[in-house]
């Protein structure tokens, strides 16, 4: 459970972060009759959006999933019947395809915000065919692995890994709801570009997020991050 | 912190959300975005598959003390009632009450916000948890009946044949219910946690919400963090059960079969599940902590001791909850290490939540205390928690546990601590809030008939459950038969204990009784019957219109507990009202 603990860890720090900024120390009862206005620090920055904070917690969320499954994965490991499983070549075609619609959608983001439609739809449209093509890519590298004969049943470690990928895969599929979603409004004419912004902007969070968690996973299905653990183990002995 | 006149004070923080306007009867309020009509809907599903569970326990009380009176109860559907009695009760009755019911009515009215920020997913969180409540429901129906695994579904019997629902539909359904349930839970804890950090009013900061706010607010925090632990367990099993996988199952022979599975670790399952499990225990605890903190003070007419230490204790207990999930472990085996640890965190949690027992106790020193129903309902909690807590400290220490643990005294911890304790904070707070949500007052001689029926029936059945433990009567067993360490006095206090367990469920009836009749013929209670000082009872209508406030946002003046000020002309200042001196003010009607 130590990935998990990390995690927490994590969150705990940000939130110990976020409550030392909000006066906990504070006598309210002696307070009255004022109105406390939130310290802007002198500029006057506009607030955080509800959806974007919701955006933040839903992250916590799945990664908090992640990184349970991702506990179970290296306590499963420890018993003797794992047998590590061969990583298909088309998986680093797919890293850098979801590496690609990431940064396609930091591009949009960028474009969006300066308010420019005419580069922001194809950057959009790049990054929905980009992560369009990772999940076809991992379908593919499911079909691959199946017909060498690396079935889900056979051993955890191919259990994991179709587990963990098609965990990943289903919130892929969900930010391309939104996405497409996003994308279909940056081409109709009447949008408010303020609402767009916002989504866009959020759609490309979503999508690094979901590229980082892919890049951890693609470490440990690879056996870096053994490695790594082992290597702490020896530092820490 | 900016002195402003009051006069100069635009109404809102943030800018007024647009609310969606429902245009049906419909969409008014049936698939409605309002958060109080959401919130009605979660608690009026959340009491009636509570009261399924309650007709199950009934059925095992009448089991345990007459043997074989019921004829239709055997083994299989005993263990079927275990389980499914256990269920509901935490999950989707005390989990789904509090977040989903309290969390919804009082989050957007306690913090001055028109309703949660995220009203559609907020809506589709009610009808997704309904959905979860009605597939846990199907597994009565099903081929094979409900699984009968225990709340806790322990891998390997809970996926085999030996156990009813293994094989059949039972352990599907139940594991497909929970899964539900968290997507729709997750949705909905978003909304009362981005609600509690955008929505506020203006004036409203972190240490000038109520406690039971806050109480809410991190057990919301602690389930979106620990329900994915259930969900990942809850994922994992159904791959071992429908595509045989070997996460959690070890070599078995079953039958006489050697099963496909191998290797797996039970115990992997067990941490999961009590990742989840203990925080869990808090995740209802909290809010009924926070919740009996404002109806003492308000009851008692005395601001809240020690404010800042319910607040941080409140933060405290929530982040030490994540770190005793293995005192439930003990007698799986482990490292003796990891028992000492455990045992010690599992003993610190206790500083916080008695820091709060003290708080409580020193708010009603020398307070003007109301015997009132709610008022009545908090102190029974107070001393009913205590109780299940201190049994929760020899609990707590490995060598007490493990010859305790298989014995009906853990029954009777859990149920003091965990069952009885908060289900007296949502009645003690139904009464409080009732007439907020109607407009009406509930009765209240049927309500003192109903306090006093819960609150000694249940220490008529748990007080000697403790004993039963001792003497070394195991839990889980469906007739204890020709047991020779069982004396025959501990079967005539199961008779007892199933004669008040009858008792206590019928009274419950008094209740809902109450709940039906007070609806129409209740007395008016106009806006802020119990003169109370948080935003709720200062709405312009009662019960609140769709928006809550009306045109303008309220403005947040002054912390949740100014009772008894000296030198005001009233014995409450409700916190929209500006100067910092007492003044006399109309109550909305």
């Amino acid at each position: 459970m130590s990935v998990v603990l990390i995690f927490l860890a994590a969150i705990a720090a940000i939130m110990i972060w976020w409550l030392s900024g909000q006066r906990l120390t504070s006598k309210p009862w002696l307070e009255t009759g004022s109105v406390q206005l939130p310290d802007h620090h002198g500029t006057e920055r506009p607030p955080v959006p509800a959806v974007k904070i919701g955006l933040f917690v839903f992250l916590g969320v799945v990664g908090a999933v992640f990184s349970l499954a991702v506990s179970a994965y290296f306590m499963r490991m420890a018993s003797g019947d794992w047998w590590g499983m061969p990583i298909p070549r088309l998986l680093w075609v797919n890293t850098a395809a979801l590496a690609l619609s990431s940064a396609a959608l930091q591009w949009a983001k960028r474009e969006a915000g300066q308010g420019r439609m005419e580069s922001l739809r194809p950057a959009l449209v790049a990054g929905l065919a980009l992560a369009v093509f990772f999940l076809a890519g991992q379908i593919q590298a499911w079909r691959e692995l199946t017909a060498a004969g690396y079935v889900l049943a056979d051993n955890p470690a191919n259990s994991f890994f179709y587990m963990l990928t098609g965990l990943h895969g289903l919130h892929i599929l969900g930010g391309l709801a939104v996405l497409t979603h996003t994308t279909v409004r940056a081409f109709s004419t009447d949008v408010a570009p303020d609402r767009l912004r916002l989504s866009v902007d959020l759609s490309a969070i979503y999508s690094h997020f979901m590229l980082a968690v892919w890049l951890l996973l693609f470490a440990l299905f690879a056996g870096w991050a053994n490695d790594f653990v082992d290597l702490c183990r020896t530092l820490l002995n | 912190m900016v002195e402003i006149p009051s006069g100069s004070i635009p109404s809102a923080e943030v800018e007024d959300v647009e609310l969606y306007h429902p245009h049906s009867w419909w969409t008014k309020y049936v698939f409605s975005q309002d958060a109080k009509i959401i919130a009605v809907q979660y608690s009026i599903t959340a009491i009636s598959i509570g009261l399924v569970a309650l007709v199950l326990s009934w059925l095992m009380r009448i089991q345990l003390a007459f043997p074989g009176a019921l004829s239709f109860i055997d083994a299989d559907h005993y263990y079927q009632f275990i389980t499914m009695h256990g269920m509901i009760m935490v999950i989707y009755l005390l989990t789904a009450l509090f977040l989903g019911g309290f969390g919804n009515y009082l989050i957007p009215l306690m913090v001055g916000a028109r309703d949660m920020v995220f009203p559609y997913a907020n809506m589709l969180s009610y009808w997704i948890y309904l959905l979860a409540v009605l597939i846990l429901a199907a597994g009565f129906f099903a081929p094979g009946g409900p699984t009968g695994a225990g709340w806790t579904l322990y891998p390997p019997q809970s996926v085999l044949s030996g156990t009813p629902g293994g094989k059949d539909w039972g352990i599907l359904l139940m594991l497909s219910s929970l899964i539900v349930f968290i997507i729709g839970f997750t949705m909905g804890g978003l909304n009362y946690v981005v609600t509690v950090l955008q929505g506020r009013a203006r004036g409203m900061t972190l240490m000038r919400m109520p406690l039971t706010v806050w109480g809410i607010f991190t057990a919301t925090v602690m389930a979106l963090l620990a329900f994915p632990a259930l969900f990942v367990a809850c994922v994992m099993m159904l791959f071992d059960r429908v595509l045989g996988t070997s996460f959690f199952m070890p070599a078995i022979v079953e039958m006489g079969t050697q099963l496909q599975h191998g290797g797996g670790s039970p115990i992997l399952f067990q941490h999961l599940f009590w990742f989840f499990g203990h925080p869990e225990v808090y995740i209802v605890a909290l809010p009924a902590f926070g919740i009996v903190s404002d109806l003492i003070s308000t009851h008692a007419r005395k601001n809240i001791f020690g404010y800042r230490m319910m607040v941080w204790a409140i933060v405290i207990i929530g982040a030490l909850s994540f770190v005793v999930w293995a005192h439930h472990m003990y007698v799986s085996g482990m490292n003796p290490a990891f028992g000492f640890f455990f045992a010690t965190t599992t003993l610190i949690i206790a500083v916080p939540t008695a820091i709060k027992v003290y708080n409580w106790v020193l708010t009603l020193w020398r307070g003007d205390i109301h015997l009132t129903l709610p008022m009545l309902f908090a102190l029974a909690f107070i001393v009913t928690f205590v109780n299940g807590g201190l049994t929760g400290l020899f609990l707590g220490n490995v060598v007490v546990d493990v010859p305790l643990s298989d014995t009906m005294f853990v029954v009777a911890h859990f149920h003091m601590v965990m069952g009885v304790a908060p289900i007296l904070v949502i009645f003690g707070a139904i009464y409080h809030w009732y007439p907020k949500v109607t407009g009406r007052m509930l009765n209240e001689v049927l309500g003192q008939i109903h306090f006093w029926i819960t609150f000694l029936g249940t220490y008529a059945i748990f007080f000697p459950m403790h004993y039963l433990g001792l003497l070394g009567v195991p839990r889980r067993y469906f007739e204890m038969g020709e047991t020779a360490f069982v004396p025959p006095s501990a079967h005539t206090l199961n008779i007892f204990i199933t004669v008040m367990a009858l008792v206590v469920g019928a009274g419950q009836m008094v209740f809902l009784f109450n709940l039906v009749w007070s609806l129409f013929r209740g007395r008016e209670a106009g806006g802020n019957p119990w003169r109370a000082t948080t935003l709720e009872w200062q709405t312009p209508q009662t019960p609140p219109a769709h928006g809550n406030w009306g045109k303008d946002l309220p403005v947040v003046y002054r912390w949740a507990y100014d009772y008894s000020v000296p030198g005001a002309a009233e014995d409450f200042i409700p916190q929209n009202v500006p100067a910092s001196d007492g003044i006399t003010r109309e109550v909305p009607a």
